[in-house]
């Protein structure tokens, strides 16, 4: 209806008239009787309104804070208060035409701790490999707990306009919750101890935590530190002494490989846009290596535990080959960062003398 | 209380002071939105908050402030306050949605009264003692009727929010759940809250019937006193009356007061009030209040 047309209202209930006359009042409307006839005021109030953008996966390069947390694709009432707290807003920052795919992969691959992993089987070990997996673990613990907190903390900066990135960082963060509560349990299972934490290794996660750029901390935890740990994973799962220490490494490493094809696929079209970004991911990892130049990194006692679990036993021989099983990961995951930096777009000279830089720790 | 015009200083004539009463923490918001508003469109503006209407009245007619967003019984005593001083009061403003209101008494559904009369020997619930719609003219229509207040029939007053002339829901909102719980036989209320009411679900539809609606009368309005600077309040007007609600800047501010569009004041919608105050002997005819038992 236009301002100025008029209905009959006809109903049934005693207070009609009363209720009818102070429903139109608060409106702007006029009655008489019962007949409303329209006012200006709620076409009014939708005068200077927006659409949000599309409803579908086509998002704009800026996203106007004046949007609020109006769905992509509402009609926005124009006036309210600017959304305050996204400073991601806009594409080139936070967005890849593969965060809707990933994030309907992460949503239906959701598993559940206690039905997963087969608990029922107790590990029965040799103590000193039960110790072994127990510091394996809780150094995964240690690092997942910042793979939860990183991405939480760009949770909240990214303007809703991008939701499929802000819902995949969501199911990521989901995805570390459950891992470090798996790796717990696994940790607990026999000894209901858990290992040691070194300054080292904290050191390192630590400056992962400081990262306030999300591209930046993107290319540090998931396409370099998680990059690096789908080969841990991968190797834990090899050599997993028991059937609960493999199951929960495959399915992290699942979840993994997702997080890093995320940071991978937003890395580079933003590079496409945005060739002034590289120079500035070799600087952080430059920068992170010399802050990092005087911890220790991986600590021993991790180190240790990995060369025991993969000598599968406690000869002089044995202990051989699970340290060279130890120097192949090792030669793997840096051929795995090379790899990941070439597709960023360093030359492969780059890409060895960046990778060389990477953390001790892994993460 | 009474007015004292003499005694101490008056507004100056370069910022046009207004006064509001703080019935809410809202009246902030809005006052604040409005003077930032009026500031933007070149109008030096400041207000001031009561904590009643009785002060922000007798400051008006002593010029300690220009004008005053005011209830229609402060417009009635600024009226007859002013004109004892040897001044007048105009209104300047009112909402689209202060004209043409009324107030309802109601029963329970099952009741057997079904007019006004038919409340003789029955109590009947009531606002505060200074509400104009859920006391005084549903009081005064039941009057007309042929009632004589306490004697053909019992008050029961819920005396909330006593000073703020009935802006405080909470004694009408008091006295239609004294009705539901079968305490009182009837209750008054604005015909607005009687919707109001209905939605929360203090009354249930159908549960009430109507037997008393007073004639439409006009709520709140922009009072100005005679010695206010003559240009200020004109632009004043003219600004508010400018406000609109296609204005993202001002239509919250405009959905907070209650309101799509500022209106031009009329005082032909304050007859029957006046009539209900002279009959309570709320206020004298020179504005002084003679309420038994009204502490604002």
């Amino acid at each position: 209806m236009a301002p100025g047309e008029s209905v009959e209202v006809r109903g049934t209930d005693r207070h009609l008239g009363l209720h009818l006359t102070t429903w139109a009042r608060r409106q702007g409307h006029r009655v008489v009787g019962l007949t409303v006839t329209k006012g200006g005021a709620s076409g009014a109030r939708w005068q200077a309104s927006e659409r949000a953008g599309v409803p579908g996966p086509t998002v704009w390069e800026k996203a106007p804070r004046r949007w609020g947390l109006a769905a992509r694709g509402a009609l926005v009432e124009a006036g309210g208060p600017d959304l305050s707290v996204a400073d991601l807003d806009s594409k080139a920052a936070v967005w890849s035409d593969l965060a809707p795919r990933l994030y309907a992969q992460a949503a239906a691959a959701q598993w559940d701790p206690a039905t997963a992993i087969d608990w029922s089987i107790s590990p029965a070990l040799p103590d000193e490999v039960e110790a072994a997996v127990v510091q394996v673990m809780t150094y995964l613990i240690e690092n997942e707990q910042a793979a939860l907190m990183v991405p939480a903390r760009f949770l909240g900066r990214i303007h809703p306009h991008y939701r499929e990135v802000a819902q995949l960082l969501a199911v990521q963060t989901a995805d570390e919750a459950r891992h470090i509560e798996v790796f717990t349990r696994r940790a607990l299972l026999v000894s209901g101890q858990l290992g040691v934490s070194g300054a080292g290794g904290r050191a390192s996660l630590q400056s992962l935590l400081d990262e306030t750029d999300f591209s930046i901390a993107s290319f540090l935890l998931s396409v370099l530190g998680e990059g690096t740990f789908l080969h841990l994973l991968s190797f834990l799962e090899r050599y997993a002494p028991d059937v609960v220490t493999a199951q929960v490494c495959h399915l992290a490493l699942q979840d993994e490989a997702r997080h890093v094809a995320f940071g991978l696929g937003h890395l580079e079209e933003q590079l496409r846009v945005e060739p002034a970004l590289r120079p500035r991911l070799r600087m952080a990892m430059e920068r992170r290596h010399d802050a990092l130049a005087s911890t220790s990194g991986l600590n021993d006692e991790v180190f240790d535990a990995l060369v025991v679990l993969a000598a599968r036993g406690w000869t002089p021989d044995a202990i051989g080959v699970g340290h060279d099983a130890v120097q192949r990961l090792q030669v793997d995951m840096d051929e795995g960062r090379r790899r990941r930096l070439t597709r960023l777009g360093f030359s492969p000279q780059e890409a060895a003398e960046l990778s060389a830089l990477h953390t001790r720790n892994f993460m | 209380m009474t007015a004292n015009a003499d005694s101490t200083r008056t507004a100056g004539s370069d910022v046009l002071l207004m006064g509001a009463v703080a019935y809410d923490p809202k009246v902030v918001t809005i006052w604040d939105g409005f003077r930032r508003w009026l500031i933007g469109h070149d109008l030096a503006v400041d207000y001031v908050l009561y904590s009643n209407y009785e002060r922000q009245v007798e400051d008006l007619v002593a010029g300690r402030i220009h004008a005053a967003w005011n209830s229609p019984l402060a417009w009635v005593r600024a009226r007859r306050l002013a004109a004892a001083h040897g001044a007048t009061v105009s209104a300047l403003v009112m909402r689209d949605t202060d004209q043409d209101l009324s107030s309802v008494v109601v029963v329970r559904a099952d009741s057997p009264a079904h007019s006004a009369g038919d409340l003789t020997g029955c109590v009947v619930a009531t606002g505060a003692i200074d509400s104009p719609q859920a006391t005084l003219l549903p009081i005064d229509a039941l009057r007309s009727a042929g009632l004589r207040v306490g004697e053909d029939l019992t008050i029961r007053r819920f005396d909330i929010g006593v000073g703020l002339h009935g802006d405080h829901i909470g004694g009408e909102r008091a006295a239609a759940r004294a009705l539901m719980a079968g305490l009182v036989d009837g209750a008054c209320m604005i015909d607005a809250n009687h919707l109001a009411f209905t939605t929360e679900g203090i009354l249930n539809p159908g549960a009430t019937r109507i037997i008393c609606q007073t004639e439409p009368f006009d709520h709140c309005n922009m009072t100005v006193i005679d010695s206010a600077p003559a240009a200020l309040a004109a632009r004043f007007g003219e600004l508010l009356l400018a406000m609109d609600y296609s204005d993202p800047e001002v239509r919250p501010l405009l959905d907070l007061e209650g309101l799509t569009a500022w209106r031009p004041g009329r005082v032909s919608g304050y007859r029957a009030l006046e009539q209900a105050v002279d009959n309570a002997g709320f206020y004298d005819a020179e504005g002084r209040i003679c309420a038994a038992g009204y502490r604002p």
